[in-house]
């Protein structure tokens, strides 16, 4: 910092140390709050939860408030690796991060469909944004409504494709049907897609809105110069509107990624990982062993949540080294 | 800790009030937020109260989820005098932790090895007793007493008698029984009563305990016998995606005619718009003669935590709980069965069925998942949803569950 200061002609005394180092220290003054709650909130449990999963733990401490957990080293990952159930988890999670990112196509198609100017056009925009804005447990609440075999959507269809009204022994109205309504959601093949469609539904208007935001930087003489030179349809779009979308896509593959990983609220809401565990991923599974009715294993559970946050390591770092070459770059 | 807070709070704002009245404090905590169950419990206190005008009472309801999470933390950080817990399993991770104090005393000077006999082992561990029971319920099946009249049927008394009336209900388009398997714990009741009346109490407990396997022939033929049951009598569709409220509506709408169930349900089906009239209980029928008759019956009771601090008042409370007069009207209001031998209990006719039950038992199961291990019940009760969806895959879910067993106990 030395350049910033200037021969001293006056004789006016020296500066002080607090003062003289002000640019260099000012930003770290205004850091500290939030370098303090990220670190007791964040990084210290993350440190805490990877020590937790050596041991074997109940999660209770007894009558001194002694912890009772006992150091088993590695014993808990050995676990995990003839743990068939972490295995569906972990199934699960890659079927989550694969399909989830379908919201990035179809939220581009979207805000392509609505980038137009139609009187209404933002009434519109706001209703397909509508899902994105509703708690992710109200979606799962709707979906499992919708799935549901018996007064559901899918159920309503059904009977009217395949089922007879009847009345029963007492005389009340009763269906029977040819076959049974398909049970989406307690079926072990079929639930981990159907909730996977439930949490598109929000994922989609997200990346959506991210989109049309990006739309509007789209240089419109760029798009001007592409016509004249004869470009429409796909090769007008892929040759010239996605690249000129490149930081959306980026930001919206971002989102999308973390929640699939994050996925847990549909899954608690849904099917609590049933039927019989095929439909949990490593949030939910890690919920289960540690603090659920029937979990008390800590230790289990933090090494669940140790391997999940490895693989969102992985993500996140190659996010921040995108990120930090782009801003190289954009210098 | 809030709930600490507003004991501290609620304690000093009473002893500011009071003074020096009252000499001693006693804090209580309850889990149930349910209006009759509530209310049971706070017509007790103010009973004590009347007695014991020189204890200072002070309660702490929480409802059933909240209090199993607390508990975790209060036992250690800031203990009360007495808190509700469960027997068998479930108590014993606090136990082996040293954070409940054993209570051998109360039930000595007390008489409660007599009068609460049937219960005692399931209150102990290790050779000590550590609590005192105050309510339970039965389960069986409850039944459409109309159906059950429009198609000739008698109460099966054993399971082939069963497998009978649920053949000539199936001719008649009525579905035997119905059930909800979502929350996985109803299709343990089941499990619980076919292996009880297969085996008996002693195996179901060596199974909770861990003592013997899955694939065992004994425990094999409790499989068996369910597949039967599933494939001669058969459940309600799409039982996987039901909670068992849920499962009430093909009940109360006449599609289906028996419940395996506890006796909590009642109210549910009087919701439903059913009558006395039209529902009734029975035992779940015998399957072998030679087995003695145990039953599913969990209760609820008190603890001491190891650091609560006014232990002689304590104790004199859960002297109080189990008397015969409180344990008489706390249950009639909650509409369960008293423990103690000598109460009384209400005209309700599905408690009048489940006292005489009860009292011919010469075993009394907590239910699986309070028998079992957190992590046994859990992976078992997975398996049994399984299988109830297709028994087919039986050798694989005994499998798994043995290998899960090896790994918890």
């Amino acid at each position: 910092m030395t350049h910033a200061v200037l021969p001293d002609t006056n004789s006016r005394p020296e500066p002080g140390w607090l003062k003289r180092n002000k640019l260099a220290i000012a930003p770290w003054i205004f850091l500290i709050p939030a370098l303090i709650f990220f670190s007791i909130y964040v990084v210290i449990p993350i440190f805490e939860s990877l020590w937790l999963s050596l041991y074997k733990w109940n999660g209770l401490y007894d009558v001194d408030g002694n912890s009772t957990a006992v150091w088993v080293g590695f014993e808990n990952y050995a676990k995990l690796w003839y743990d068939p159930n972490f295995w569906t988890s972990l199934r699960n999670n890659i079927a989550w991060l694969i399909l989830y990112m379908l919201a990035v196509p179809l939220g581009l198609f979207i805000a392509l469909f609505l980038n137009q100017t139609v009187t209404g056009m933002r009434f519109y925009k706001s209703m397909f944004f509508f899902p994105f804005v509703i708690s992710q447990v109200v979606v799962g609440l709707i979906f499992g409504w919708f799935y549901n075999p018996d007064f559901g959507v899918v159920g309503t269809l059904w009977k009217a494709v395949f089922c007879e009204e009847t009345t029963n022994i007492l005389g009340n109205t009763t269906f029977v049907c040819s076959r049974p309504a398909p049970d989406i959601l307690s079926s072990p093949e079929w639930a981990t897609y159907g909730i996977i469609a439930a949490g598109l539904w929000p994922q989609i208007a997200y990346c959506m809105i991210l989109y049309l935001t990006g739309l509007n930087n789209v240089a419109a003489d760029q798009i001007e110069a592409a016509r004249l030179d004869g470009a429409k349809g796909w090769k007008m779009l892929w040759y010239v509107v996605v690249p000129q979308l490149k930081p959306a896509t980026f930001i919206a593959v971002v989102v999308t990624v973390i929640g699939a990983l994050r996925s847990f609220d549909m899954i608690a809401i849904m099917t609590q990982g049933g039927p019989f565990g095929s439909t949990n991923v490593l949030s939910h599974y890690m919920f289960e062993v540690a603090i659920s009715e029937y979990g008390e294993r800590y230790g289990y559970g933090s090494s669940v949540a140790t391997v999940l946050f490895g693989i969102m390591l992985f993500f996140i770092s190659y996010f921040l080294w995108r990120m930090y070459q782009d801003e190289k770059g954009g210098r | 800790m809030f709930l600490n807070l507003k004991t501290a709070v609620a304690a000093i704002a009473l002893s500011a009030v009071a003074g020096t009245v009252f000499a001693r404090d006693l804090v209580i905590n309850f889990d149930d937020l349910n209006p009759g169950p509530k209310k049971g419990f706070e017509d007790a206190v103010e009973m004590f109260k009347a007695e014991n005008p020189d204890i200072n009472v002070i309660v702490n309801i929480n409802d059933r989820e909240a209090h199993k999470t607390a508990i975790r933390n209060f036992l250690t950080a800031d203990a009360p005098d007495v808190t509700s817990w469960y027997p068998g399993n479930r108590m014993a991770p606090f136990v082996d932790a040293g954070l409940f104090q054993p209570v051998d005393d109360v039930w000595e000077e007390n008489g409660f090895s007599e009068d609460l006999s049937a219960i005692k082992a399931t209150m102990s561990r290790d050779g000590k007793i550590w609590g005192v029971p105050y309510s339970y319920y039965q389960w069986g099946i409850y039944y459409r007493k109309d159906i059950f009249g429009l198609l000739e049927l008698e109460e099966p008394q054993t399971w082939d008698e069963l497998l009978a009336a649920c053949g000539k209900m199936k001719e008649n388009g009525v579905t035997p029984f119905t059930i909800g398997t979502k929350f996985l714990w109803t299709a343990a009741g089941v499990f619980d009563y076919i292996n009880l009346r297969t085996n008996g109490y002693d195996v179901h407990n060596a199974l909770t305990a861990g003592e013997i396997k899955y694939t065992d022939p004994r425990i094999v033929a409790t499989f068996d016998n369910w597949e039967q049951l599933i494939n001669e009598c058969g459940f309600v569709d799409n039982h996987a995606s039901m909670s068992w409220q849920d499962a009430i509506a093909p009940f109360a709408n006449g599609d289906a005619a028996m419940y395996v169930m506890g006796n909590f349900s009642v109210d549910g089906y009087k919701n439903a718009g059913l009558t006395e009239d039209q529902i009734d209980f029975m035992p779940f029928p015998t399957i072998d003669a030679n087995v003695p008759p145990a039953e599913e019956a969990p209760a609820d009771a008190f603890f001491i935590p190891t650091n609560a601090k006014n232990v002689e008042d304590a104790k004199k409370f859960l002297a109080f709980v189990a008397r015969p007069d409180v344990q008489t009207e706390w249950n009639k209001t909650m509409g369960q069965l008293p423990i103690n031998s000598k109460a009384g209990i209400s005209d309700d006719k599905f408690i009048q069925e489940g006292f005489a039950l009860l009292n011919g038992a010469t075993g009394l199961a907590q239910f699986y998942d309070r028998d079992a291990p957190a992590a046994m019940a859990k992976a078992g009760m997975e398996g049994f949803q399984e299988f109830m969806l297709d028994p087919s895959k039986k050798d694989a879910i005994l499998k798994r569950l043995d290998e899960v067993q090896a790994e918890v106990y």
